[in-house]
């Protein structure tokens, strides 16, 4: 019952898209309030009964309603619940579902709370909003339905892939959609303001708030999704530069590329063409990133739904979205007047440096993911892998990151070099020592891991000096100088000192990471960088739905003793082997230890040493976290509301 | 000039979305190989079944033949042999490597499943996968008349490829001179 309850809620949802994208786009043209109105209720209906929708497939997994195909492709009886209500965007119907989901959501939100917007503003928003979502609702409808029966029912399910049964499914996968789909927004006002032929203070105002909000759960997502590589593929990577990862990573550099741009509009008036280009290719990397994993152009360890009528349906959306805004851009745009003037040395050039490096950076990904593509059609084979982005991404992202601490300390319009450079010398200072220390106490053949604890210091001291600079001009009322820093100050700080935790990370285990691969019996003891290993227990163990070889370590080395676990778990209904690694992290570095196959001369036992790494995801939470703080700002909460405050005494966000 | 290059994006992306539409066509698990129609290169290999006399280059030609590469560690050999022996009972030439093998493993396997190899020879180093290109196991070559590759098939060989793909290439390679 629920599942058809689901399917209707679907196809109203559909229809309520088709109204609201109509009703708006007209209505804004003829300056019809009713049209535009009936607008506004068709895309908060529509979010309604998507969520309707959702609730309804996410119920027959919770309760294992197995006469629902995708319930029973992707669920088991013993499923931990978690898991089993995860397992709702663990399948390619369902994560579409999920993509349409927050789509309509957002939209609903820019129906209910931009009331302060421009009428017609608003309006074409909703409308590209609704066009959006109409394509993607013909999608999940004709192409990928969630809701098809199966008679007669299963008894059991098939499990849904174990490797998938952790915490990051469910909590990964939807940061990722809330990101790539929060660009969604960005993009509908981008188009909106072409179709205008014009951009307002209040359009600046609205697009940065929603380009943070979807960058910062785009920034967990991603972070996230390494967390749970590094301890669930079982051999301690962080990153992998897998198409698929290229794919949200691409997004995340062209949208952190907006929200400095969108900056530069709001307070300058200038970059107008720049920011609306930045969100469209933003929005359209997202939609790429949704084409790869399911059309299996290219292959990759994410790709599940290798599906070519799927394929060539996304790629006519990728082909009408952005194609229709690309066109529409290169007709409108430039009679679109550009804001304020300003020299090359200022917070507006910083910005513009910023954006270029970030760009290419972009670039060189899309290149790296791509070529194999292009390749293929002169009849070449071939694959690109990390030494490349080695080779290509570092030079480029360094001196960004050596440039970054500059940006802040630059004044809107101009600025002079000397003053500039006058403003970073204690974080220099600090820089140098670092190299310096870590040159000596490492020997030379460390220099370049000596330059990057240097870069990475540089960045944390030169964004304490953002706040620190603020202060000390304002020290004869400390206190009040510190309460009244902006948050959208302190966030910079934040965000950009997580970037310099990140440098730390990369920088520790990149430079001296080790490994070691041995095989081991119970009581057998082996020392490993710096620490003594005794296995103390192998093991069986049985878990709800699993089976494993447990091996037990007692581990002695700096910070005293402790015990360390690594299982080797076999799922029976899904036939299928996972490593689950026993980790020991502290702030200096992890022992990651990871149990293989059993022979005659015991079990097969991997040890990596990462030093610093996990500053790397605390550095990607702490982006983050600078990212909500400055949304939390003031400024953005009160500049949205300006126009009709006794409408929405409520904060907007 | 100004407006032209506002259109540069718009015109990339024309260009993008061919190659996207283009590689949608492409069917990304096929593995050319860089030897198609170059002669097998030079091997002489060790016997698999004791007392036999191996596999070499020169075994090669004169008739149409699968060269068919497998090993008893390798899973979906498992699943390709049944394969295989229906393939030799219907009368297709078939030559064996038994690849990164110990030759009592290699035997014991043929021993074990039945044998559906004409010849077969061990390359405990690997080192003919190398001349040859292969990746892993199962791995399948055409081998022509002259003893040239004329199709390399990466994985198990299912009804499928035989009947779409390696069957008729054969029977085209019986009518060449």
């Amino acid at each position: 019952m629920a599942a058809e309850v689901g399917q209707f809620a679907l196809i109203l949802a559909l229809l309520l898209a088709t109204v609201q994208a109509g009703a708006t786009l007209w209505g804004a043209h003829r300056r019809e309030s009713v049209l535009m109105a009936l607008g506004r209720s068709a895309a908060a209906l529509q979010a309604g009964f998507v969520i309707l929708a959702f609730a309804c497939l996410a119920y027959g997994y919770v309760v294992c309603d197995f006469s629902l195909a995708l319930v029973a492709e992707h669920s088991h009886t013993a499923q931990p619940l978690p898991y089993r209500f995860a397992a709702t965007w663990g399948s390619h119907e369902g994560s579409m579902l999920l993509w349409v989901l927050i789509l309509a959501v957002y939209g609903g939100g820019v129906a209910l709370f931009g009331r302060t917007l421009r009428e017609t503003l608003q309006a074409r928003v909703l409308g590209v909003q609704g066009l959006i979502g109409v394509a993607f609702l013909a999608f999940i409808l004709f192409t990928s339905n969630p809701f098809l029966r199966l008679d007669p029912a299963p008894i059991e399910g098939t499990e849904l892939n174990p490797l998938l049964q952790d915490p990051g499914l469910v909590s990964h996968p939807p940061m990722l959609y809330l990101g790539y789909v929060g660009f969604s927004v960005a993009f509908s006002f981008a188009m909106a303001a072409l179709i205008e032929g014009r951009v307002d203070a209040a359009w600046a105002r609205w697009v940065r708030p929603w380009v943070l909000a979807a960058w910062i759960p785009l920034t967990i997502g991603i972070t996230l999704g390494s967390l749970w590589a590094y301890y669930e593929l079982g051999w301690g990577g962080w990153w992998f530069w897998d198409p698929v990862e290229n794919a949200s990573l691409m997004p995340w550099l062209l949208g952190t590329a907006l929200l400095h741009s969108a900056l530069v509009l709001e307070r300058r008036g200038a970059l107008v063409s720049w920011t609306i280009l930045l969100a469209i290719l933003t929005f359209s990397l997202s939609l790429v990133g949704t084409f790869l994993v399911r059309s299996g152009v290219l292959t990759s360890v994410h790709a599940f739904a290798v599906d070519p009528r799927r394929g060539v349906f996304i790629l006519a959306i990728i082909g009408v979205t952005t194609g229709a805004a690309l066109g529409l851009y290169g007709w409108r745009a430039p009679s679109i007047r550009s804001g304020a003037l300003f020299q090359p040395l200022s917070r507006e050039g910083g910005v513009i440096l910023n954006n270029l490096f970030l760009c290419v950076l972009c670039a060189t990904v899309f290149l790296g993911t791509f070529t194999p593509l292009f390749a293929e059609l002169t009849g070449d084979k071939i694959s690109v892998g990390p030494p490349y982005y080695s080779w290509v991404f570092a030079p480029f992202a360094v001196p960004l990151l050596a440039l970054l601490v500059f940006g802040p300390m630059l004044n809107w319009k101009r600025d002079e070099l000397a003053k500039t450079v006058a403003r970073v010398r204690v974080p220099a200072g600090i820089a140098a020592l670092v190299f310096l220390l870590v040159a000596v106490f490492a020997g030379l053949g460390h220099a370049v891991a000596a330059a990057g604890l240097a870069l990475a210091a540089w960045l944390l001291a030169g964004s304490a000096a953002i706040l620190v600079r603020r202060w000390w001009s304002g020290r004869a009322y400390l206190g009040r100088s510190i309460l009244t820093t902006p948050r959208a100050l302190v966030g910079l700080a934040i965000a950009h000192a997580g970037l310099g935790l990140l440098t730390l990370g990369i920088t520790g285990v990149t430079s001296w990471h080790q490994d070691k691969v041995l095989n081991m019996r119970p009581g057998a003891t082996t020392t490993f960088a710096g620490r003594t290993l005794t296995m103390t227990a192998l093991e069986d163990v049985q878990g709800p739905n699993w089976q494993a070889r447990q091996a037990r370590f007692s581990v002695r080395g700096p910070g005293g003793t402790y015990e360390l676990v690594s299982q080797r778990r076999f799922y029976p209904s899904a036939q299928q082997q996972t490593t689950e690694a026993g980790i020991h992290v502290t702030p200096l570095g992890n022992l990651y230890l990871s149990e293989g196959d059993e022979s005659a001369e015991g079990v097969v036992i991997r040890l990596w040493s990462h030093p610093l790494v996990v500053w790397i995801w605390i550095g990607g939470f702490t982006m983050a976290l600078g990212g909500a703080v400055s949304l939390s700002d003031r400024r953005l909460r009160v500049g949205a509301l300006v126009k009709a405050p006794q409408l929405q005494p409520v904060a907007a966000e | 000039m100004k407006r032209f290059l506002f259109l540069v994006p718009a015109l990339l992306f024309a260009g993008l979305l061919v190659a996207f539409g283009i590689g949608l066509t492409m069917d990304p698990t096929i593995l050319p190989s860089m030897l198609i129609g170059k002669p097998v290169p030079a091997f002489n290999l060790a016997p698999v079944r004791p007392g036999d006399q191996g596999l070499a280059r020169a075994d090669l030609g004169g008739e149409p033949v699968l060269l068919n590469y497998y090993a008893s560690w390798c899973v979906a050999c498992r699943a390709e042999h049944p394969m295989l022996m229906r393939l030799r009972s219907e009368g297709v030439p078939i030559h064996g490597v038994d690849w990164k093998d110990a030759p009592a493993d290699g035997d014991k396997w043929l021993q074990d499943r039945g044998d559906p190899y004409i010849r077969v020879g061990n390359d405990q180093s690997g080192r003919t996968g190398i001349d040859m290109g292969v990746s892993g196991v199962p791995e399948t070559f055409v081998i022509d008349k002259q003893g040239r590759v004329r199709y390399r098939h990466v994985g198990a060989i299912t009804q499928d490829d035989w009947a779409n793909k390696i069957a008729p290439l054969m029977q085209r390679l019986k009518a060449e001179s």
